[in-house]
């Protein structure tokens, strides 16, 4: 789960990571509030606006403006709200307080997979983009591995700072930052903690003026329920949202064959069988990825196909199981159970293909309901045929 | 031969006693595969049984710890049933018991625990494969995991692969050729087993004539396996990528499954195995026809 740059904010601040003061705001009224709150009716005091959106590159979008007193702030936030960034509705600003900056510098943590441990990135050339700076001057960013047992203690801070060039005065209190920040990667359990521009205020200071954070969901599944509050619930799909309180593994995608299976590598690489069977039927798509899971039993079942028929954009469903630890019998009575419950209102077709455990049973089940809705299918390839011609079948009907 | 996995391998469960853990036992023991005991720390002392492929009950002894099940059943397997929030520990466990394979079926680890069982393994003899993985099988000899046994026989054909399910579909496709093993090697970020070490043991089994390889979208595990099949592999290799379809950011299941920019996409995948030689196919029964070729050459 990615993070608000003002949640990452507040994350810094709870582990010791020195901020400035940050007000998040949803209307230009809070707005107001929020730059009152920080620079008060002073002449001197300067705030940013800050667009709160998961995406880069909001400062070239105009998504960052800059205020010099509680009613241009309010202005200002008027101008951001709303604003469209790379496909991202801005619903938040940030108010910052202002900085006087000296010098900008880089700083991320992250998850390496390839090496299988963390990797730490730091440059005394920040606020740029850095994946430019890693292209263009990979000299100027110093990638130093962390192992995952020891992490960044203080030798492996200063390890960093050095490799990364800095002055010697800025050696230790950046170290000292760096730390607070490894702190923030370990607690929170990230895959990603970036600062962009770490900063030297004109005072001496070393600040984060932004911050990304990624958190791994398995660990917030686990061990972090405070978690669920980040959760950006305005921007889940209401489909998404209905399927999570299910327990489901779904993804809202824009196409016209709705998609059930079992085992996620199963789901991904039916989505691809039903797009190229769709090339040859007015090229309907997939209209979204839908795991039960592993042992999944009728009352999943019919909670998945609950979810998919009530997606106004699907025209058919293609069902495709093969029963590992899953029993086939078990998936035919969460559909026949599942139409039973629907009545009238299941108008749309199923085609269903099953395989593996329990498979003769799964069949006869499915045979002796006779639903007329429900096609069986012997192959995968076959059933993402039929439910592709289906779909474009009713979409041009 | 096989690989990691044969006839003679003793496998223990760590978390015998739990649902799944009771469930699998009982599967595995179907499959005709040697499980000689279990690990619940607060069980310790009681036994559990289960019915073997012949039908007769087998009574397994529950242990306090790795250690002691080892040193009783002369065990080299563990595979482990245990709630992601205690994983990481109870993989540790069998690490400092130096259990020699150990198969984490367990979804939902945090990444970072994984991260750390992954550095303590380092120097030490244990392999891990998985997390969040169906686990391996050896048709007709073992099975430590979770993929049905029922499926296909031995064969020529070495498989590995991110999914569960997705093994189980090819295993289908070519059930009248058989495997030597099939591994799944789990779709987390982190994982013990990569589909390189797979390669490896493939290409040093004589038993196993053509391997399978079955990747997925996110990471570069299967653009890494394709360098590594240019330098080190000379048994023809069939690929297949799943998820084509799959949008920029959204997490498809796996918590490793996830294109993040350019990177990790299927196409880039699929090119970088082409560009090697590897015939991809399009979808499972694509792929299914490459092999019945290469095997019928």
């Amino acid at each position: 789960m990615d993070l608000f740059e003002y949640q990452a904010r507040d994350i810094f601040e709870k582990h010791g990571v020195p901020v400035l003061g940050g007000v998040v705001a949803t209307t230009p009224d809070e707005a107001r509030a929020g730059a009152e709150e920080l620079i008060g009716g002073g002449p001197d005091g300067v705030v940013v606006v800050k667009a709160q959106v998961k995406t880069g590159g909001r400062g070239k979008a105009g998504g960052v403006k800059l205020a010099h007193s509680p009613a241009e702030a309010q202005e200002k936030a008027a101008e951001i709200l709303g604003m469209d960034i790379k496909g991202h509705t801005v619903h938040r600003v940030m108010i910052a307080q202002g900085a006087k900056i000296a010098e900008e510098f880089y700083f991320s943590v992250l998850l390496d997979r390839s090496n299988r441990n963390y990797l730490a990135m730091c440059s005394v050339e920040g606020g740029v983009e850095i994946e430019q700076l890693a292209v263009e001057r990979p000299d100027a960013l110093a990638k130093v591995a962390v192992d995952p047992i020891v992490g960044i203690d203080e030798a492996k801070a200063f390890e960093i700072v050095e490799t990364a060039g800095f002055a010697e005065d800025l050696k230790a209190p950046v170290a000292s930052v760096i730390r607070s920040l490894w702190t923030v990667f370990t607690e929170e359990d990230a895959t990603l903690v970036e600062v962009n521009p770490l900063v030297r205020t004109e005072d001496g200071q070393i600040v984060a003026l932004d911050g990304k954070v990624t958190l791994d969901e398995n660990a917030s599944e686990v061990r972090h329920p405070e978690h669920a509050e980040l959760e950006d619930k305005e921007a889940a799909d209401p489909l998404e949202a209905k399927a999570k309180a299910n327990g489901l593994n779904y993804v809202k995608l824009d196409g016209e064959v709705g998609i059930i299976g079992n085992g996620a590598g199963l789901v991904m690489s039916t989505l691809d069988v039903v797009a190229y069977a769709g090339e040859a039927h007015g090229g309907v798509k997939p209209a979204n990825f839908l795991d039960i899971g592993g042992g999944a039993n009728a009352k999943v079942m019919a909670n998945g196909l609950d979810v998919i028929l009530n997606d106004p954009q699907v025209k058919a469903v293609f069902v495709n199981v093969f029963g590992g630890i899953t029993a086939c019998d078990e998936v035919a009575n969460g559909i026949v159970g599942a139409l039973e419950i629907l009545g009238a209102e299941a108008t749309k077709p199923l085609v269903v293909r099953l395989d593996g455990n329990n498979v003769a049973l799964g069949r006869q089940i499915l045979a002796d309901a006779a639903h007329p809705l429900v096609t069986l299918a012997e192959t995968m390839d076959g059933g993402a045929d039929k439910a592709a011609e289906l779909a474009h079948a009713a979409a041009t009907a | 031969m096989s690989i990691y996995l044969n006839s003679d391998s003793k496998i223990i469960v760590q978390g015998i006693t739990g649902g799944m853990g009771a469930k699998h036992t009982a599967l595995m023991l179907d499959s005709g595969a040697q499980i000689v005991g279990g690990v619940n720390a607060r069980k310790a002392g009681t036994t559990v049984t289960h019915k073997n492929h012949e039908g007769d009950d087998v009574t397994l002894p529950v242990f306090g710890t790795v250690k002691e099940a080892m040193a009783e059943t002369g065990a080299n397997v563990s595979v482990l049933f245990v709630p992601p929030a205690f994983t990481k520990d109870a993989a540790i466990e069998a690490v400092d018991a130096e259990m020699p394979l150990i198969v984490v079926i367990t979804e939902g680890v945090p990444v970072q625990d994984s991260a750390e069982v992954w550095a303590y393994l380092q120097g030490r003899s244990t392999r891990m494969i998985g997390p969040n993985c169906p686990g391996i099988i050896t048709p007709g000899e073992s099975l430590a995991g979770i993929t049905p046994h029922t499926i296909t026989g031995k064969g020529p054909i070495g498989l590995v692969s991110k999914s569960g399910t997705l093994t189980y579909q090819m295993m289908y496709e070519l059930k009248d050729l058989g495997f030597s093993t099939a591994i799944g090697i789990g779709g987390d970020p982190i994982v013990g087993t990569t589909h390189i070490d797979a390669l490896e043991a493939f290409e040093n089994d004589p038993e196993t004539r053509a391997i399978v390889m079955i990747g997925e979208i996110g990471g570069d595990a299967e653009e890494r396996a394709a360098a590594y099949i240019a330098e080190h592999v000379t048994k023809p290799v069939v690929g297949y990528v799943a998820g084509f379809t799959a949008p920029e950011g959204k997490t498809m299941g796996h918590a490793g499954a996830i294109v993040s920019g350019s990177a990790g996409t299927a196409q880039a995948k699929k090119e970088a195995l082409e560009a090697v030689g590897v015939k991809v196919g399009k979808t499972p029964s694509e792929t299914a026809a490459l092999m019945r070729e290469i095997l019928s050459a």
